[in-house]
């Protein structure tokens, strides 16, 4: 191939690396911090390489209270699990079923519940946020796990995805089943539900990043630190009206908040790689 | 489309659980917020007096909301161009060295999973003033950092933030893109005596053009409405309001200041907005994407 520049090529690889270490630098600095103490910390700038107080950094925010919290951050890690992983299990849960209806059955007002449920991906929830809040508060839902996640799961995104995949489904499936004598819910667990495998995979990275990732809806409806997130926690440990921010606290804590996700994406890849270019048919 | 006739209470069945989340927490709240965009409520919650289009034209007269809307462009153009051009320019380099363009993604797409306030406090003990080490860096320059106090720096921090986190998703879309385009097509124009240079922008580039106006869209959602978390944890609209952007000041007026009836009026206007904005998208993708 005549137009390869072998020159070309190494500064690629160059500026490639160098991109990579600018990205992770963030990360790495996150972490330095997190393993030394406050006062070498606040002895001039960050340090660029590591200490020796890691552990017990980490073991302190994870088994007793913080200061500015009034919980430990393995109950954090708790309430950000169980939201997370209820909005992806629910958001799909819901989706599977409704686009089944919308796609497999005629019925009459079909096309209305089809615009009324996705005319919702327009408008994401902090456009909608206060009178939501008030819905939520007269619900007796705030400070409550339902409450985290039921708003959440709101909007038509999945149930789109599965609309997408389902319309790909060749007509001869259901004809065969049919005529085997299946009915709707046999066709759905033992054709429809194996054949979505790699798209129900792909939507629970992509929810469960969502979910985990959601900030102003908890920030509203959690007063209490029993439910508190902890992506939403780091600005309770940042507001420092009184003394010195706990930088160690609060990197080591925005660590554990990214470590989930990151563990997600990295593991799952290929899935949610696949999701995302889904998503954009 | 083969379908099942004969089942009149089936799909209502499936359809349920779906309607009942999306007329509880999606319907009703967007009809309050209509209904309460023409009200103005005392602020004890006693009572409310219907004032029709009132509160928007107080928000439409007021200065602040167009200083809010012109922070909101800066800030999404800011964001939607960065972390465009960034991912793009990686896309092109991983995609040409061919060996390693599969762990190069791997290597770069993590930063997508981290949330928006996680990436905003990174980015804010990085560039702290007292004891940041880029911020350090940057004053060995003569740049004098604080973002506490400066708003062009407060500005520039939760951008740098938001690109760092939406790169990688705009890496993942253009490395797709290029990829998909025909090897031919770049190898015929190599032997016409095209230099890499203006292959890429009379090859490349136009036929990216739908992947690139997706990602525009993509990115404009995601620098108005993602971006909260970002803003809220590190420089919460301050300082002086230099980073206060429309979906910011509806939080600020409604939850802080309690001026729902403003607060409502705001959503309204975002509302129309973000359908306007979608519109535009389904017109012009719909011509586009049949080159």
């Amino acid at each position: 191939m005549r137009y390869r520049r072998p020159g070309l090529d190494i500064a690629s690889h160059g500026l490639l690396i160098l991109a990579l270490i600018v990205f992770c630098l963030p990360v790495w600095l996150a972490f330095t911090a997190a393993t030394h103490d406050q006062s070498s910390l606040y002895t001039g700038t960050a340090p660029l390489w590591l200490g020796d107080q890691g552990l017990s950094n980490f073991s302190a925010i994870l088994s007793e209270p913080v200061a500015r919290l009034g919980t430990d951050v393995t109950r954090l890690l708790l309430n950000s699990t169980v939201m997370a992983l209820g909005i992806a299990c629910g958001k799909i849960f819901i989706a599977i079923l409704a686009a089944y209806a919308i796609v497999f059955f005629r019925f009459p007002l079909r096309r209305l519940c089809f615009w009324l449920i996705f005319i919702t991906l327009m408008l994401p929830v902090e456009v909608r946020i206060m009178p939501t809040y008030k819905i939520a508060a007269d619900l007796n839902l705030l400070n409550s796990y339902a409450g985290l996640i039921l708003p959440l799961i709101a909007s038509a995104t999945a149930t789109f995805l599965f609309r997408q995949f389902y319309l790909t489904v060749p007509p001869e499936l259901l004809e065969a089943a049919r005529v085997d004598g299946a009915g709707p819910w046999r066709f759905l667990k033992d054709i429809l539900l194996p054949l979505s495998k790699t798209n129900i995979a792909a939507l629970f990275v992509i929810m469960f990043l969502y979910g985990w990732n959601q900030y102003l809806w908890p920030l509203l409806i959690t007063t209490e630190s029993d439910y508190m997130t902890i992506v939403v926690s780091l600005k309770r440990l940042l507001s420092s009206a009184d003394n010195l921010v706990p930088w160690q606290a609060v990197m080591a804590t925005a660590l554990l908040a990214m470590l989930p996700p990151v563990a997600v994406i990295v593991l799952m890849q290929r899935y949610f790689v696949k999701g995302l270019v889904d998503a954009e048919k | 489309m083969a379908t099942f006739q004969r089942h009149r209470l089936t799909p209502w069945l499936l359809l349920a659980p779906q309607l009942a989340i999306v007329a509880v927490f999606f319907f009703w709240p967007a009809a309050q917020a209509v209904l309460q965009a023409f009200y103005v409520e005392d602020p004890f919650g006693l009572g409310r007096t219907f004032v029709a289009f009132e509160n928007f034209t107080r928000v439409l007269a007021s200065t602040e909301y167009y200083r809010a809307l012109g922070i909101t462009v800066t800030f999404s153009v800011g964001v939607a161009l960065g972390a465009m051009a960034l991912a793009l320019l990686l896309a092109v380099l991983a995609d040409r060295v061919i060996k390693g363009a599969h762990a190069y993604k791997t290597l770069l797409i993590w930063p997508y999973a981290v949330a928006p306030a996680v990436a905003g406090v990174l980015w804010m003990f990085m560039l702290d003033p007292e004891l940041g080490l880029v911020s350090a860096w940057l004053g060995t320059l003569g740049v004098d950092w604080n973002h506490q106090l400066n708003g062009g720096q407060a500005m520039t921090l939760v951008v740098m933030a938001s690109i760092w986190k939406q790169m990688s998703y705009n890496f993942v879309f253009f490395l797709a893109g290029l990829q998909a385009i025909p090897k031919s097509l770049l190898e015929a124009a190599a032997i016409d005596g095209a230099g890499p240079w203006r292959r890429f922008w009379t090859i490349t580039f136009p036929l990216l053009s739908p992947t690139s106006f997706f990602l525009l869209v993509m990115n404009s959602v995601y620098a108005f409405f993602e971006t909260f978390g970002t803003i809220d944890a590190t420089t919460a609209g301050g300082p002086g309001g230099a980073t206060r952007t429309l979906v910011y000041k509806v939080y600020e007026d409604g939850f802080i200041g309690y001026d729902l009836g403003s607060s409502a009026a705001q959503s309204v206007l975002l509302m129309l907005l973000v359908g306007l904005l979608t519109l535009l998208q389904f017109r012009y993708l719909e011509r586009k994407v049949q080159y």
